[in-house]
Formats: C-alpha cells, sequence, structure tokens
C-alpha cells in the first residue's frame, strides 16, 4: 500500500519555553459527562444519575470522568501538536469537580523542549482545566514532536522510544 | 489491637511482602475496535486524523491506532454479562491495602501514565497490577493513614509493553484518629 506522505504541523525548532498553547473553552452539559462516561465504559451512576450523585455522593450534579478528562487532555494536546505529537507520559493531579453548566477552560504553556539520547524531540507541557478560574485538575504532559519534515516519533519503538525522561 | 512486632499479624510486613510481586493478571473482555475508538474521539470532540483519516494512520502509524489516553478503556468490563457473578474491581490491590491496614477512606491524589508500543485495532490487551511502596503512618487534613503506589502495567498479546499507569493513593481515617 502507498501512502501519501503527511507533513507535520508543528515541529521541535518552533516550540520554546513560555509559549502557550491555544485556548480551549467549552460548555459542558450533562450530554458532554454522559458521553465521556460511557466512552470510557464508566458505568458508575455518579457519572449519569443526578440524583445519585446530589443524593448518595453528595455532589451538585454529576460530573466528568476521571478517563474522560484524560481523553480531553490527549485532545487539547494533539489540536496543537498535529498528528506527529505522540504522547511520553502524562500526570494528572484532580483538585475538583467539572459539573454540567460549567465552562471548562483549558489552558497549556510549555515549560521546556529537549532532544533525548536517542534523538527524539520532547516538550513538557503544563495544562490546566478550570472552571470560572478555578484549577479543577492539572496535567503535566510530556510530548514528542518531529525534529525536521521526515522525522516522525510514532516511528521509534524499543530503545529508540523513551516516554519518561531519564532520572539525572 | 496486633503486636506491631508479630510479622503474622504486622499489615506492614503483609504489605511490604507484596510489593514487586505481580497480582491480578487480567486479559480484556474484547479486542481493541475501531467503533469505540470513533466514541472516544466524538466525546471530546477529538478531530485527530491519525484516528480518522486510514491515509494518515498508514503513513504515521503503518495503520490504525487507538488514543493513547485510553488504554484503560479496554478492560472495563460490560455492566453485564451472561453467567457473571463477581468480577475484580480495577485497583484490586488499593482496595486490599485499605482492608489490610482497616483504613475506610481512600482518595487518588495523582494519575500517572506512560506509553509505550501503540495500541492497534484488534489489539487483545493484558494487565496486572503491582504494589510500588506503602509509606509508614502519615498525618495530613484528610485524616491518619499511609500513602502507597501501584502501577497498572498494560501489555498486548505479542507481550509488548503498552503502556504503565502509575497510582498514588491516600488510605486513611477521618480526623482525631490518634
Amino acid at each position: 500500500m502507498t501512502t501519501t506522505p503527511v507533513a507535520p504541523s508543528l515541529i521541535l525548532d518552533d516550540v520554546h519555553p513560555g509559549d502557550e498553547l491555544p485556548a480551549l473553552d467549552y460548555d459542558v452539559s450533562a450530554t458532554t459527562v454522559v458521553l465521556g462516561a460511557l466512552a470510557t465504559r464508566d458505568w458508575r451512576p455518579m457519572h449519569h444519575d443526578k440524583d445519585f450523585a446530589v443524593n448518595r455522593n453528595g455532589t451538585q450534579d454529576i460530573f466528568l470522568n476521571t478517563p474522560n478528562q484524560a481523553a480531553w487532555f490527549e485532545r487539547y494536546l494533539t489540536d496543537w501538536t498535529g498528528p506527529h505529537g505522540r504522547l511520553g507520559r502524562v500526570t494528572f493531579r484532580m483538585k475538583g469537580s467539572v459539573f454540567p453548566g460549567d465552562t471548562m477552560s483549558m489552558r497549556g504553556v510549555v515549560e521546556s523542549s529537549e532532544v533525548d539520547d536517542t534523538g527524539c524531540g520532547f516538550v513538557t507541557v503544563a495544562v490546566t482545566l478550570s472552571v470560572a478560574g478555578d484549577v479543577k485538575t492539572t496535567c503535566a504532559a510530556r510530548i514528542a514532536l518531529p525534529r525536521a519534515a521526515d522525522d516522525n516519533p510514532w516511528a521509534r519503538s524499543g530503545e529508540r522510544w523513551r516516554p519518561s525522561p531519564t532520572l539525572p | 489491637m496486633t503486636s506491631a512486632s508479630d510479622p503474622d499479624t504486622d499489615p506492614m510486613v503483609a504489605a511490604l511482602d507484596l510489593v514487586g510481586k505481580e497480582q491480578y493478571h487480567e486479559v480484556g473482555e474484547f479486542p481493541v475496535e475501531q467503533g469505540y475508538v470513533w466514541t472516544s474521539c466524538a466525546s471530546v470532540e477529538n478531530g485527530n486524523p491519525l484516528f480518522w483519516d486510514p491515509e494518515v494512520a498508514a503513513a504515521l502509524t503503518d495503520g490504525p491506532i487507538a488514543p493513547p489516553s485510553m488504554v484503560s478503556v479496554w478492560f472495563r468490563p460490560h455492566h453485564w454479562a451472561p453467567g457473571r457473578t463477581t468480577q475484580a474491581l480495577p485497583l484490586q490491590v488499593h482496595f486490599d491495602l485499605k482492608e489490610l491496614f482497616g483504613l475506610p477512606e481512600a482518595v487518588m491524589t495523582d494519575n500517572t501514565i506512560e506509553f509505550h508500543m501503540p495500541v492497534r485495532m484488534g489489539d487483545l490487551l493484558r494487565t496486572h497490577q503491582v504494589l510500588r511502596s506503602v509509606s509508614e503512618e502519615k498525618t495530613t487534613k484528610l485524616g491518619t493513614g499511609r500513602f502507597w503506589v501501584i502501577d497498572v502495567v498494560y501489555t498486548n498479546q505479542d507481550g509488548d509493553l503498552v503502556a504503565v499507569e502509575s497510582y498514588t493513593g491516600f488510605g486513611y481515617k477521618r480526623g482525631d484518629v490518634s
């Protein structure tokens, strides 16, 4: 099968510490929460049954589940990198819940950029998911970017793919 | 109360004995499938062409792959299955530790996922859990208890490492526990 080469939309040299990723604001509805729960196969009632969430969990409403938030973070990062961006590692910290009626705001800042020992380009990005200025979840992401138009991080495997930084 | 020095009854001794051991080997209930990938992408309006355009997938990843962040999705059991009576909870080791130490409450403080070999359509993934560490007793604003780190390791049917998810949990008794 022959394939058309796909040009990277972002390469490592385009990115510098302090760069801000494009903002994403999204109005969360009950549908958003339920779609996310079912898409992640999370059948627990606090993600689809408001009566259970309020009366059993003591929360104000149903709320976004964690695996679906991971999917939101991945989408946010790869909207920026394009399809060549390859996630190496993500760390989430949950501080609060996201409910229907909230406008969730995702923001990201590039913290560092490096080429590892195998020649793979990586950037680290600090992403926040906030509602009305309150940070609900943080995500520290390490994502590989191509170093040139003909570089493809997805082509790496084994010793040539190190998703976590080597400890000093 | 049991004596803290008795290796047969001291929960910390029992917990430390589990550190580094592979537990709860499980195989996914179904192979990785394209329809679920699209359902996931649609739920967050992820238009990454890697998951929608077969030519892009062929060029970059030698065929379609699943979004890396979906790795745990392939292990959540169906809500119902014929003949099933009980099932292991995801992160069973976490619940085992709560019981072992008699800690009724627990929170997950953070969650790290490291992504290795891409997940492909038709893969049947496997998983196991490994307890990495258990702390001494600590008191936080939530209460008194212990922190622990649990790895969930994902591999594919060929034994290739796909992802490692690390959870830090804090099991505790609410405040005023001496």
